[in-house]
């Protein structure tokens, strides 16, 4: 089942079409990866999918039904990139008004949080106030204060951005758990490592437009270069043939691209009727980060201004 | 609603216990009256000294008729002091009354200054002394003079009696009304500026800080900023509520603990003038009908309306500071070019209201009282005076109006302002996010 659906939106501001004609769906509990460069259009989009911007046409699809962005916020959970706190608000007071604007009760919320706050050590930070955490630890407490509700829909951007290792694991241990426990996860970043490590399905957008939409798996095979990894010990001189071309050679190992119209069983018959004995044998399926770079190089790396008729 | 009431509710709680608010609470009415009784005191025990003051080359006829009194002028008619010796003699200063009595000039000699009141009181005694002598050289006694001044100083008062629709009639005292109305005028004039600037700043903070977003994703905008607003209102009728009762306190705790003594002093400095006009009776008169003028205001009117357009003239210009403090960044001098359109019409009213206020029903206090840009201030100038119940129905009226429509171009502003980052937002800008359609 879709929690949400994006049905050809669109959102244009006076110099750019930021959002321009975008539809694609989001399973529920999935962990759905955003990408995009800087101002692809996904901080908009994001704002759309909050109710923060209305789109110009287009329509999304909450929970099966027509999204109302005013009933409907209490079941999201949104972290921005830009994201802040009150800073002179006590730390649990600011947590449980937050939870009290997402349609929590006074009580209901004060459990919560302190669950929250015994999972992640935070105990001894209830009357401190915003001003005197540090970055990370600010950090936590704004994912707290978004997945304390329990909604249905999160949205992160950059989540882990200024958080040391430890408690980016932490947080990503959360999403993990949220993820199956029913929750669905949008994850907005420009980190593709991250988003190898934890997406099930992405969709890219640069400059207003969808460029890819795929499971994690199927987005890599299609992007693949029938590139495999050898490991044999032989000379460059041996490999002389039309079946592959090698592109990288080392002692006990080669980077090889099939040539048209070869199988990887071409391949091993060569290799076995020229007698080079091969210990490892494996496809090397392009990272992601090569295919974002791929599919976004070429196109001007900065967002030109354009005319809005 | 329920949104906009957790928003109030924090807004109100977090800026009241804010220190700076305890702070401005408690201790402007502490100073206010420490300054209103230290300087009565000051000015009290200034007076107090006794002055010993030596009278030399007396022509005759002033060491019958100039008087000394035992609290703060005594003259010693003597000959063996001069300018050099007095204050070895133990005198404050030594008056020469040899020069010339046609062009009356004498010369004092003294350590110290006698200071502005030490000369009136010599210069009004001799004023007395000479005129006694002249009565006397004439057959008149001063004693019948006396008894003719009193009868007819002041014996006569008019009362102004406006005779308005219904037919009543009512006593009006102009210097009374003028001072009512100009207190109320300045103090809606200050309120607005603190509280309007607090909305700004609390518009910005939240700007800053980047919690707009996150705010935004689960209030709407306009709620945001309406909470903040309704929030802050409050916090204005807590302040100014305190500082009556605190004011009120305070100054009759200091009357009762002070004064005694004070007022003694000051008693007796009153008696001790001789044929002094202000004599203790017509003091206490004075007073007395000063607080007959006063308690003849109309006080229920005054303090309604003196609410009604602190809240209605708050309301009006506070979502357009929301607005200037939705659309600038950081940079706190991009808040004063913006608000400067905003502050002038404030400016001009209150300008409008001071050098108006003697003629109350002038074309222009009567119009500017009307208009929502200047009325909250200009109304509450004209009020104790006295307006004609269309006028008051008519600018109250435009005055709600008015701030509907002010929240409603300011919201929409804001709307936009409070998630663009970057650069600061132009006049023609603002405009176009405010006419365009949602």
């Amino acid at each position: 089942m879709n929690i949400l659906e994006l049905h050809n939106l669109k959102k244009y501001f006076a110099s750019q079409k930021a959002v321009d004609d975008i539809s694609f769906n989001i399973e529920q509990g999935s962990i759905f990866g955003l990408l995009g460069p800087n101002g692809a259009g996904k901080t908009t989009l994001l704002r759309m999918i909050t109710g923060i911007f209305y789109p110009d046409s287009g329509h999304i699809i909450f929970n099966g039904k027509k999204y109302d962005p005013i009933n409907d916020v209490g079941y999201i959970g949104y972290m921005p990139e830009e994201r802040g706190l009150y800073k002179k608000m006590k730390i649990g007071e600011q947590a449980v008004y937050l939870a009290q604007l997402k349609g929590l009760s006074k009580s209901d919320a004060t459990q919560k949080i302190k669950d929250w706050f015994i999972k992640f050590e935070m105990q001894s930070w209830w009357n401190k106030k915003v001003e005197d955490l540090s970055k990370g630890m600010s950090q936590k407490l704004q994912f707290v204060t978004t997945v304390l509700h329990e909604p249905k829909l999160i949205i992160l951007d950059e989540p882990f951005s200024g958080l040391d290792p430890v408690n980016a694991n932490l947080i990503k241990d959360e999403i993990f758990d949220l993820a199956k426990k029913g929750s669905t996860i949008i994850f907005s970043t420009h980190r593709m490592e991250q988003v190898e490590e934890i997406c099930d399905h992405i969709v890219l957008i640069n400059q207003g437009s969808k460029i890819l939409d795929g499971t994690v798996t199927a987005v890599k095979n299609k992007f693949k270069e029938n590139v495999y990894q050898v490991g044999a010990t032989t000379r460059p001189e041996n490999l002389m043939t039309y079946i592959f071309e090698v592109i990288s050679h080392q002692p006990d190992q080669l980077s090889i691209k099939l040539q048209h119209g070869s199988t990887t069983n071409d391949v091993l018959k060569f290799f076995i009727n020229q007698d080079i004995p091969i210990h490892a044998f494996n496809e090397v399926l392009p990272s992601l980060n090569d295919i974002f770079i791929k599919l976004v190089e070429g196109t001007p790396g900065a967002r030109q201004f354009q005319k809005v008729n | 609603m329920n949104k906009i009431w957790l928003i109030f509710k924090r807004e109100y709680i977090t800026r009241v216990r804010n220190k700076t608010f305890l702070l401005s609470t408690f201790l402007l009415p502490i100073v206010m009256i420490l300054f209103f009784f230290g300087s009565a005191y000051f000015a009290m025990s200034s007076k107090d000294s006794l002055k010993k003051i030596a009278v030399v080359n007396d022509p005759g006829m002033y060491k019958t008729n100039l008087k000394s009194d035992s609290v703060r002028m005594v003259f010693d008619f003597t000959s063996n002091v001069d300018s050099s010796n007095f204050d070895s003699k133990g005198y404050n200063g030594v008056l020469n009354l040899n020069n010339d009595s046609v062009t009356k000039r004498f010369t004092i000699h003294s350590k110290k200054q006698l200071g502005l009141d030490g000369k009136k009181i010599i210069e009004n005694r001799l004023d007395r002394a000479f005129e006694k002598h002249q009565l006397q050289k004439k057959g008149i006694q001063k004693e019948t003079l006396d008894s003719i001044n009193k009868e007819s100083m002041g014996a006569f008062t008019i009362d102004n009696r406006l005779t308005s629709e219904k037919g009543k009639s009512e006593q009006v005292n102009a210097a009374v009304n003028y001072g009512v109305g100009f207190g109320s005028g300045i103090l809606i004039y200050i309120t607005m500026f603190i509280f309007g600037a607090m909305v700004m700043r609390g518009v910005m903070e939240e700007k800053t800080n980047r919690i707009a977003e996150v705010m935004v994703s689960s209030v709407k905008p306009f709620q945001l900023m309406m909470g903040k607003i309704i929030g802050i209102a409050a916090v204005g009728l807590t302040q100014l509520f305190l500082w009556v009762i605190l004011i009120t306190l305070l100054s009759s705790a200091a009357a009762a603990f002070l004064p005694t003594e004070m007022i003694q002093q000051a008693g007796n400095a009153n008696k001790a003038m001789p044929g002094g006009m202000a004599g203790n009776t017509e003091m206490a008169m004075k007073i007395m009908e000063l607080q007959k003028d006063i308690s003849s205001i109309n006080w229920t009117l005054i303090i309604s309306c003196f609410i009604f357009y602190f809240l209605g003239g708050y309301l009006f210009y506070a979502s357009l500071f929301a607005a200037i403090g939705s659309v600038i960044n950081e940079d706190p001098q991009e808040a004063q070019s913006l608000m400067l359109p905003i502050t002038m019409p404030i400016i001009f009213a209150f300008i409008i209201m001071t050098s108006n206020l003697n003629t109350p029903d002038s074309k222009i206090m009567v119009w500017s009282s009307i208009i929502p840009f200047t009325s909250p201030i200009v109304m509450m100038g004209r009020i104790p005076s006295g307006v004609p119940g269309w006028q008051l129905a008519l600018s109250m009226v435009l005055l709600i109006a008015g701030f509907i429509f002010t929240t409603w171009l300011a919201g929409k502003i804001y709307r936009t302002g409070i998630l663009m980052y970057g650069k600061k937002a132009s006049w023609k800008e603002m405009f176009k996010w405010a006419f365009r359609k949602s």
